[in-house]
């Protein structure tokens, strides 16, 4: 039997995570967006998204709208986002599913506790990333967020989840 | 507890012609009072018939905090009940839709129908034959009424019809359904759930305010194309109209008119959707259909929770007085797949917890729900509008496209309930 090195390996792949969520934690919005390839996926399911071509989601974004969401944010009058709310996103039962022609697999759990005047806010459900490596750096060509409360009435969701 | 109810007069002096109490928004006694004389009367907005076109059917689906099942039944009929079962009250229906033959309470095994019967009971020799099991069966809606799909319930047992209830209101949904090829719309392309710490009606003032578009939404004006910003500003041709009943539409034809190109008002053109394109001609002939697609789509806010927002569907629902859930569905227009498309793909973008729309005037009803519970000054001034207000050539008081002209007629029509001046 013979194996051959993951094209991302496991070190590399918290890294990543980690700097991610530290990055949309931070309001790092360039950096943050820099993350991504060019024919990335930003998708936040619904409840009720069984199919995204047919279902509304909560977020379904193509390579420009993630553009087009960074730019709101940086206008400043994103109003629901200034003041920017406070965010700490915890990371955790990271796994690396596997690789193919897509990219390598991760899938970990996460919670993230939002401050704003409204109050503090729970967030939490499973995340799930297909990284690649491009000219030496890790990008992410897909992240879904599987909110444990999808099929509930969620608050606003406007900061980088 | 419940809060004492206020009284006639006190309504008068809180509600008046061009101001409104901060109160309003912020006290519990007042919201009972909407409940009792507006929410649990007068016709409420429930659900599509296309949500449940199969027999055995169901959605949950609510009339204020009430949780309500629309289901059909295996005759084919619609009906509105209670979800709650007829024996000790429990909560019947948990998931949020389904297809069954019987809804079945799981606290004591009690059946019912699709069509509310009840079906039967485990244990039978525990009730006596005197047991009156036809009319054990689940609580309904009194009256259910049905326009264009669009279904209705009441729980006044007598009042205006749900047409004399929709008034003007109905040629606007009239106007909805014309932009499919198959004269339908259907909304099956699931829902939005987003909650905010605001009282009901600061959402559905906000749903016709043509003055706030570019303070809130600067935001993505200023990165995005939208043609929205041209729609509510002073060169608009749009106006603000108050159709009566507390229904308020921005009727927006006047301004796509002017501009005179098909589907504008989607900011899209013709060679971008040439199925749809093709089909509505087909449907209703070249000029017809050109009128339509210049035209556009109604934006209009059917009180009490009903919005129309020209691409998707808002459904609002008070859960106390500080808390409000809008539900949200994307415009589907049947024989219209191209067009069903863009239409879900433009919704995601704007709508929901996130979209760059909605998140933003819903951090505004938040701050404003949080601005009122201010001691003097308490009042909300509606002036806005009133040195140019009109009545338009179909009878409405109108005004300029972001003029308070509608949230003065909803204010009225609210006065009108609470101090039960007018029918349910």
């Amino acid at each position: 039997m013979t194996t051959t090195a993951p094209t991302i390996s496991r070190t590399e792949v918290e890294e990543f995570l980690y700097r991610e969520a530290r990055l949309a934690d931070e309001g790092r919005y360039d950096e943050w967006e820099a993350l991504w390839t060019d024919d990335a996926l930003y998708w936040v399911p619904s409840g009720d998204t069984v199919d995204p071509h047919k279902q509304i989601s909560v977020i379904y974004d193509h390579r420009s709208r993630i553009a087009l969401r960074v730019a709101q944010l940086k206008t400043g009058k994103r109003h629901a986002q200034d003041p920017r709310s406070n965010v700490a996103h915890l990371l955790s039962n990271i796994e690396v599913l596997g690789e193919d022609g897509a990219g390598t697999h991760t899938t970990a759990t996460f919670i993230a506790i939002e401050s704003r005047s409204r109050g503090l806010t729970t967030w939490a459900g499973r995340v799930e990333h297909t990284l690649v490596r491009r000219d030496e750096r890790i990008l992410m060509s897909r992240k879904v967020v599987r909110l444990v409360n999808a099929d509930q009435p969620l608050p606003t969701l406007a900061f980088l989840i | 507890m419940t809060a004492p109810a206020l009284d006639r007069e006190a309504y008068r002096r809180l509600i008046e012609d061009d101001r409104v109490h901060g109160s309003l928004y912020t006290d519990p006694a007042v919201f009972d009072d909407e409940l009792t004389r507006i929410w649990y009367r007068t016709w409420v907005y429930v659900g599509h018939e296309s949500e449940i076109p199969q027999p055995g059917d169901y959605v949950v689906k609510s009339i204020g905090p009430q949780s309500i099942i629309m289901s059909r039944d295996r005759q084919g009929a619609v009906h509105l009940l209670l979800n709650r079962c007829s024996h000790r009250g429990n909560q019947i229906c948990e998931a949020a839709r389904g297809n069954t033959g019987a809804l079945r309470c799981h606290y004591h095994g009690w059946t019912f129908g699709t069509d509310g019967a009840l079906l039967g009971y485990p244990f039978r020799q525990g009730y006596g034959p005197d047991t009156p099991k036809s009319a054990l069966g689940l609580g309904r809606v009194p009256r259910m009424g049905s326009y264009q799909g669009f279904v209705f319930g009441s729980f006044a047992h007598a009042g205006p019809s749900l047409l004399e209830h929709l008034g003007a209101a109905r040629e606007a949904i009239d106007r909805l359904v014309r932009l499919s090829p198959l004269g339908r719309v259907e909304l099956t392309a699931g829902w939005l759930h987003h909650e905010v710490r605001a009282n009901w009606k600061m959402l559905v003032e906000n749903e016709t305010d043509g003055y706030h578009p570019q303070f809130v939404h600067s935001s993505i004006f200023e990165v995005g194309e939208s043609h929205v910003a041209e729609v509510y500003s002073e060169r608009s041709a749009a106006t603000a109209r108050d159709l009566g009943g507390g229904h308020t539409e921005h009727d927006l034809r006047a301004h796509f008119r002017r501009m005179d190109r098909p589907l504008a008002w989607f900011g899209t053109t013709e060679d971008r959707l040439p199925d749809y394109c093709r089909a509505m001609r087909e449907a209703y002939g070249a000029e017809k259909a050109r009128e339509i697609l210049v035209e556009g789509s109604p934006h209009i806010m059917v009180f009490p929770n009903l919005f129309i927002a020209e691409i998707q569907i808002f459904v609002i629902q008070p859960l106390a007085v500080d808390r409000t859930v809008q539900h949200v569905t994307p415009l589907q227009l049947a024989g219209a797949p191209d067009m069903n498309r863009r239409l879900l793909h433009q919704a995601s973008g704007s709508v929901g917890p996130a979209g760059f729309l909605l998140a933003d005037d819903s951090e505004m009803y938040e701050r404003n729900q949080r601005g009122v519970v201010a001691r003097e000054p308490e009042w909300l001034i509606l002036r806005r509008g009133l040195n140019r207000e009109r009545v338009d050539a179909d009878g409405h008081l109108a005004g300029a496209a972001t003029d308070e002209t509608t949230q003065r007629g909803i204010w009225r029509h609210i006065r009108a309930m609470l101090t039960e001046e007018v029918p349910a």
